[in-house]
């Protein structure tokens, strides 16, 4: 057993080896580096190495997994992260804690291919912390051929109709968030009496819920597992064109819009090449290979114009204005996230 | 009863791989989505290489498995010989903390170590993603080798030292083997735990140092990119081929031993 | 050999890295910050006695203990197997059990939707004999699944490390005394074996109960167990003081049920591997 073990020692100390060599490349000597942090695959690639060859900046990219994990990780301050893509109602938590610099803007030039109307956010209303990166809205996602009722609504998910043909988001703002729009309130409210109703909602849909998810979602509802789902717009669009009998409807309440978007985090320690690494990803070039990509749908009124018509047309990637007439925005409730995680806990746990 | 036996055998290992058989026939199929196929395709393959995020978290993944699990397996092994030789009340009470990190849930681990990384003032990155992991690796190893020191005659050691032999030798020719089994076991388990961490790993590394675990998770929201499921077709077949190679090196000693 | 001072070195590791953090925990679990400053509190565990919590950690602690069960139902035959002499390459096929364990978790548990959907391959396969398709997702039975499939090999290894090292020459001898194959393991492997098996309910019982992942992929998201609840106050409530509390309890809980199981093992745990 030694022998073997030497064996096996020596082999995977020759792999490790083989690989630091392999990997550590020749010595570049850089300018700069720059620490970014994102979602993880949301971003092409081949954009981090051109902005590198560009400008001779080092990117170290590292990935979290959602709002809440990146906010633990950022808070604690054990790591300088320069350039951040948090969501709205995290970047405006993270600016109500004093966490962000504010923005030269004269360092981000490309910023005027920003959509008007994506200027402005409720959650950065000077455009002094964040800019846009992507967008898209919350809906829902039905199977033509599994659902014969009109689709237009938050109700019909809780339709008995459609019993464990519904697939609800493993996320407590989402749904508690639908649920209060479908019964007139806002999405972020903060009301006991309005937050118990909708927990009473969301307890009588349980049994036809066949189960709350979360990105798998997308691979569920393109295999036909599920005839209806709450989706958002982004993957709304990879859906359709893998499965032709999906449709994505924004429902008449309004639904929800979203935007992730890129911030510089106090404790970053280069804010320059960071607002340059913002305002390369604005050129209109760029933020195009970007949404090729990844498939969601940019602020970018340049890029816009190099994009199918299809694509301009589908409302899943780019509702005309007034598909997104009513449409609410997550705010911050951090002072009320224990009342929502009880009733999130107290639904589920049923 | 030997068929019956065999037909058992057959069906835990056939339960155990059938996810990983799933994951390999579908890193080769043209499609985003898991379960669909799309037609067949080496893409994911080509994409693979060419990841440089995934590429490196694969080499720190290894990197960090190894060194972990060969620096826990040194410490635990002399942690268990000390604590074997201890009296019973300090060595309760070390047992008793040694449990701890194998009871606490993953997250609470992890963030309690970030927690003291940054009262410590020690920038987080590669160097506290090893510590946090040699710290949960140690317990299992002290818990396999514990039980062959009880095992073990404890009159040997005295024994090869009245025969003349230094304390060193005594240990290398007379304990280390015994005890061996229980250290390799530690070895093997610490490897394991390594390999596939994702919470503690992702509250206590830095910018830039990732493993697969992080990267894997944190493609959730988008959807996992199925160039990891051609790196995972990637790294069993490695592992198995190891495996196979060493196990013909092994029979063929043992061949050449029994030829002897 | 009296050289228990080797240790030391790992003691100290001990303190700094297990036994601070654990004081943190335990300050977080009994503070508040108000106001005026930081207070002394014990709402978090007040907290806990509501009905609800109970019911999570309850239902964890049952599931938990279904899959431990099913773990070793299936565990120990297959250490029995792999321990007799009738395999050749019995290391081979052990690392075998352990080498999936090597694959990404959250991939495996994704290939096992792939397996159990309603359009997936099992049911493919059984409505391709014409049978009707069966709901084999969402439920607890898929939850204790994803458990036993996961935590099976910290279930084989220990029993069968125990099992082979069982002297060859004591079931000759029962079985000279005229004892079935039956008697024979009833009244001398498996009480030899026990301080193995004891140590896989260990390995296996204790992760199960603070999993989350399982219970949200595999069970649909609709069984919240203490896992997900402890992770919910860490990164969404930011409820770390409840969050700890959960902690705490749960781990005088488990400590408090090994130190019952620790009165059947003499020797202590794990075991060698070959």
């Amino acid at each position: 057993m030694k022998r073997n073990l030497k064996v096996k020692l020596t082999l995977l100390l020759a792999v490790s080896i083989v690989s630091i060599f392999l990997l550590s490349g020749c010595g570049k000597s850089y300018d700069a580096t720059l620490k970014v942090y994102n979602w993880g695959d949301y971003i092409d690639k081949s954009v981090i190495t051109d902005f590198e060859k560009e400008y001779n900046i080092k990117v170290i990219y590292s990935t979290f997994t959602t709002n809440e994990d990146m906010y633990v990780s950022l808070k604690s301050g054990a790591s300088s992260y320069d350039v951040v893509f948090p969501s709205e109602y995290m970047v405006k938590r993270m600016i109500n804690e004093d966490m962000l610099h504010k923005l030269n803007m004269d360092n981000i030039p490309n910023f005027k291919y920003i959509d008007d109307k994506f200027k402005n956010l409720p959650s950065d209303p000077n455009n002094e912390y964040s800019v846009p990166y992507f967008w898209g809205t919350l809906g829902i996602v039905y199977n033509k051929t599994m659902v014969d009722d009109p689709v237009d609504s938050w109700e019909i998910l809780w339709n008995e109709k459609y019993e464990r043909q519904i697939l609800m988001l493993d996320s407590q703002r989402d749904s508690i968030g639908l649920t209060l729009q479908m019964l007139g309130y806002s999405m972020n409210t903060r009301n006991l009496d309005e937050l118990e109703e909708a927990k009473q909602k969301l307890i009588e849909q349980k049994p036809l819920v066949l189960a709350y998810v979360g990105d798998e979602v997308k691979d569920k509802m393109v295999g036909g597992e599920a005839a209806l789902a709450v989706v958002w717009s982004g993957e709304a669009v990879a859906m359709k064109w893998e499965n032709p009998d999906l449709e994505y409807v924004i429902p008449k309440e309004g639904g929800n819009l979203w935007f992730d978007c890129a911030v510089i985090p106090k404790v970053s320690k280069n804010k320059e090449a960071a607002e340059l690494f913002i305002n390369y990803l604005c050129d209109p070039e760029i933020a195009f290979r970007n949404t090729d990509y990844i498939g969601y749908s940019t602020p970018n009124t340049e890029t816009m114009k190099m994009l199918d018509e299809e694509v301009l047309n589908d409302i899943a990637a780019y509702p005309s204005d007034e598909d997104i007439a009513n449409a609410e925005v997550f705010d911050d409730v951090s002072d009320a996230l224990e009342l929502y995680d009880r009733i999130w806990t107290e639904i589920k746990a049923k | 009863m030997r068929f019956l036996k065999r037909f058992y055998v057959g069906i835990i290992f056939f339960f155990l791989y059938a996810p990983i058989i799933i994951l390999m026939i579908f890193s080769f199929s043209d499609s985003k989505f898991r379960g669909h196929w799309g037609g067949f395709t080496l893409r994911w393959y080509v994409e693979l290489f060419r990841d440089r995020e995934i590429m490196s978290a694969l080499y720190y993944t290894v990197l960090i498995a190894v060194l972990a699990s060969l620096i826990a397996t040194i410490i635990g092994t002399i942690a268990a010989i000390g604590i074997h030789n201890m009296g019973k009340f300090g060595r309760n009470i070390i047992i008793n903390l040694t449990y701890l990190p194998m009871l606490n849930p993953d997250i609470v681990t992890g963030i309690s170590l970030m927690i003291l990384f940054v009262f410590l003032k020690v920038e987080r990155g590669f160097f506290t993603l090893l510590l946090a992991h040699i710290t949960f690796n140690i317990p299992y190893v002290i818990f396999a080798v514990m039980p062959k020191l009880k095992q073990m005659n404890k009159h040997l050691y005295e024994a090869a030292l009245d025969l003349g032999a230094t304390p060193s030798y005594a240990f290398r020719k007379v304990i280390l083997p015994e005890i061996m089994p229980g250290v390799v076991t530690g070895l093997i388990l610490a490897f394991t735990l390594s390999i596939d961490d994702f919470v503690i790993s992702y509250f206590t590394t830095g910018a830039g140092v990732s493993n697969l675990s992080i990267v894997i998770h944190s493609m959730a929201r988008l959807g996992i990119n199925p160039s990891i499921n051609a790196l995972s077709t990637l790294m069993f077949i490695t592992v198995l081929l190891l495996l196979l190679i060493v196990n013909k090196r092994s029979s063929n000693n043992s061949r050449k031993e029994n030829a002897v | 050999m009296k050289k228990g001072w080797i240790a030391y070195p790992y003691v100290v590791w001990l303190i700094m890295f297990i036994f601070v953090p654990l004081l943190l925990i335990v300050f977080y679990s009994v503070i508040k910050t108000t106001d005026q400053g930081i207070v002394f509190t014990l709402e978090h565990f007040q907290r806990f006695f509501e009905p609800i919590y109970i019911m999570v950690l309850l239902r964890s602690l049952y599931l938990a203990l279904i899959s431990t069960v099913i773990c070793l139902l299936l565990g120990y035959p297959l250490a029995m197997i792999l321990a007799s002499k009738d395999y050749r390459h019995k290391r081979v096929l052990l690392l075998l059990v352990v080498i999936p364990m090597w694959m990404n978790f959250l991939l495996r548990t994704y290939a096992w939707l792939t397996l159990l959907e309603k359009n997936g391959v099992i049911n493919s396969f059984i409505s391709f004999l014409g049978l009707p398709k069966m709901e084999l997702l969402y439920n607890q039975g898929a939850v204790v699944l994803g458990m036993v499939y996961n935590f099976l090999p910290f279930m084989v290894l220990p029993i069968y490390s125990v099992l082979i090292k069982i002297d060859k020459s004591i079931i000759e001898a029962a079985e000279d005394l005229g004892a079935n194959s039956r008697v024979v393991f009833r009244k001398v492997i498996f009480p030899l074996s026990l301080p193995g098996v004891v140590s896989g309910i260990t390995m296996v019982y204790m992760p199960a109960v603070t999993t989350f992942v399982i219970s949200r992929l595999l069970g649909g998201g609709q069984f919240t167990l203490i896992g997900n609840l402890i992770e919910q106050q860490f990164l969404y409530t930011g409820e770390w003081g409840f969050g700890s509390a959960l902690s705490l309890i749960m781990m005088i809980l488990i400590l408090f049920s090994m130190a019952i199981m620790s009165k059947y093992e003499k020797e202590n745990e794990g075991g060698g591997l070959f």
